[in-house]
């Protein structure tokens, strides 16, 4: 019997079994790796960062280069909110994550009018404003020394953060957990349908009345505010908050991360930025100058062979064993 | 009228390099469609292989700029035809990684190679005094940027708009298809046009090594410049990114030398309300 359209999209948005392997693992991770776990915190972050990425680049089809602006400025608000206003975290994540969405917002508004190289390259060049801004302004800042000072207060008055990163890894784990839940509504919601037409057919969906510019603000606020979160995450955690937070390197990495996971699927941030962070920590403390050769030739190698990243090739496996 | 001058000056050599380097990217971008964000790649290897040939082998100034721009020519030639080739009509985004990729591994096989550290080019005797010309004196390495950028230029010019290769390009760059039922090679005429662009660029990145310096950054911190040269002047042109090295020439050199406190921010910021006013660029076609 043939399911109508609407049961199809309830269905994909009906929670499976499977899904809830990822926060088992996570989880499981905590009492297994103990010693590992300032490693783990910054890996839930970067998951958190390649989702958000995942809403504008895979969903949306915007092809930006300027994702860590938002993480920049998102690092930068609690950083120096952390130093200057209050130590209290749940109030800098929200600082981070609306200053983002301002930067986002207004950026937004302004460049999503333009398309194709041009768009690139304004992503590109509102990033290297930003990273600019950062430098010069060195009396709030810290220009190049980074920011420092950035202390904070235990959760809710209660969870201090301590050496071994205990408390710093289960708050990522309930922001991530969070964050996902959200990013899963989304784009199971008929907006999030809405997205993946016009990265399909911009022209389509503009005849059929869609309203694709405000749409495409509005995904591109949003995804925003959520890689402030992350930044904020990172600036709390790790208690500094250096310019390399708005470097080139740090879209490009976020860009592969996602991508070897695979895009447009939500899990892909997921696969990619574990297997990404781990992959750096080992290899890199073997050949940290060789460490972005291989990348890069991971990269190629991907959008040569295969599209789709790691969950990509396992559709690929599934389907052929059937 | 001192700093005026000195604005202009450095401007224009600044430019020059700009423009050297960014020309090929503009053919590429404008004739196939392809966003090359590798192109400083080019630029970088054109740096390295001048100085090493200079340090290390003792090659005169001149030999080692025609041996970087043919050797990186070369090079160029091979990755397109066996991987650029491959992604002709691919998406954007495909495009785009795979030339990260191409950055990715570049930079790690210089930082191997040659280290962290920028590397320093000893100009002959010549170029490292200062030219008189009477009322005040100008750094010789500078002016004789802008005098080689003026004859490239020229070449340049004459070569696109007076040889029968350059007639096919534009051609080609008006209307692929069109050119390709005439009988016009555009394949072929792709794989020229890249590797000359290339070298180019390589010919800038020698040239100059004593503005932007040669260290395994160079392909990501100037990548922004090059493309902004290209996105401004528009796609497939010759005037256009000319144009665009200009204005970002005397404007980054001007913010740098009036208000150093707050850096490039205005050239950025310029340069982002010229992409909105004319998301085509200055003399793009939208």
């Amino acid at each position: 019997m043939a399911r109508s359209p609407v049961d199809t999209l309830i269905r994909r948005h009906r929670l499976r079994a499977i899904e809830l392997l990822p926060w088992l693992l996570a989880i499981g991770a905590y009492f297994v790796f103990g010693d590992y776990l300032a490693l783990g915190s910054q890996i839930l972050i970067m998951i958190l960062f390649a989702l958000s990425l995942d809403l504008v680049l895979g969903y949306a089809g915007i092809v930006t280069l300027g994702q860590s602006a938002f993480f920049g400025v998102g690092a930068y608000a609690a950083g120096i909110y952390a130093a200057h206003v209050s130590g209290e975290p749940l109030s800098g994540l929200l600082v981070g994550a609306v200053a983002a969405a301002v930067v986002g917002l207004a950026s937004g508004l302004v460049i999503l009018r333009t398309h194709g190289l041009t768009l690139l390259m304004l992503t590109l060049a509102v990033t290297a404003l930003l990273a600019e801004v950062a430098n010069k302004a060195s009396f709030i800042t810290g220009g190049a020394d980074g920011l420092q000072g950035v202390d904070i207060n235990p959760i809710l008055g209660v969870f201090s953060f301590d050496l071994y990163s205990r408390t710093a890894y289960i708050y990522c784990l309930v922001v991530l957990f969070l964050g996902w839940l959200f990013v899963r509504r989304l784009v199971h919601s008929s907006f999030g349908r809405s997205l993946v037409g016009i990265r399909e057919n911009t022209v389509r969906m503009h005849a059929i009345g869609s309203p694709v510019r405000r749409r495409l603000v509005t995904i591109y606020t949003i995804a925003a505010a959520l890689a402030g979160v992350a930044g904020a995450l990172l600036a709390q955690t790790t208690q500094f908050v250096g310019l390399t937070v708005l470097g080139f390197e740090r879209s490009g990495e976020i860009v592969v991360m996602l991508v070897f996971g695979g895009i447009g699927r939500l899990y892909g941030a997921f696969i990619g930025a574990t297997v990404y962070m781990i992959a750096q920590d080992t290899l890199a403390k073997l050949q940290p100058e060789f460490w972005y050769f291989w990348i890069g030739l991971l990269l190629v190698l991907i959008v040569m062979f295969a599209r789709g990243g790691l969950l990509g090739l396992v559709d690929k496996a599934i389907r052929r064993f059937r | 009228m001192e700093a005026l001058t000195s604005i202009l000056f450095h401007g224009l050599a600044y430019a020059m390099i700009l423009y050297i380097v960014s020309v090929g990217l503009s053919v590429t971008m404008g004739l196939m469609g392809f966003v090359n964000l590798a192109h400083g790649v080019f630029a970088m290897a054109g740096g390295y292989v001048t100085v090493t040939l200079m340090n290390t082998y003792a090659v005169p100034f001149a030999t080692a700029l025609l041996a970087a721009f043919i050797v990186v020519a070369l090079i160029s030639v091979v990755l397109e035809r066996t991987l650029y080739a491959r992604l002709y009509g691919a998406s954007e985004l495909d495009q785009v990684l795979f030339t990260i990729g191409l950055i990715f591994m570049s930079v790690a096989l210089v930082r191997w190679f040659w280290g962290p550290l920028p590397q320093p080019i000893h100009l002959p005797a010549i170029l490292s005094g200062q030219l008189d010309v009477g009322f005040r004196t100008f750094p010789m390495y500078r002016t004789f940027l802008i005098v080689v950028g003026f004859i490239l230029i020229a070449l340049l010019w004459f070569g696109i708009e007076r040889t029968n290769f350059g007639a096919q390009l534009r051609a080609a760059v008006d209307n692929r298809r069109m050119a390709e039922s005439i009988g016009i090679d555009t394949r072929r005429l792709f794989s020229l046009a890249f590797a000359l662009g290339s070298g180019l660029a390589a010919l800038g990145g020698g040239l100059g090594a004593d503005i932007l310096a040669i260290y395994p950054g160079y392909a990501t911190e100037y990548l922004v410049y090059f493309l902004m040269v290209v996105a401004i002047g528009g796609l497939g042109s010759l005037r256009g990114p000319f144009v665009a090295a200009l204005l970002l020439g005397f404007g980054d050199t001007a913010c740098k030398y009036l208000v150093p406190q707050l850096g490039t921010f205005f050239v950025f910021l310029a340069m982002i309300g010229l992409l909105l006013w004319r998301p085509a660029g200055l003399f793009g076609r939208a």
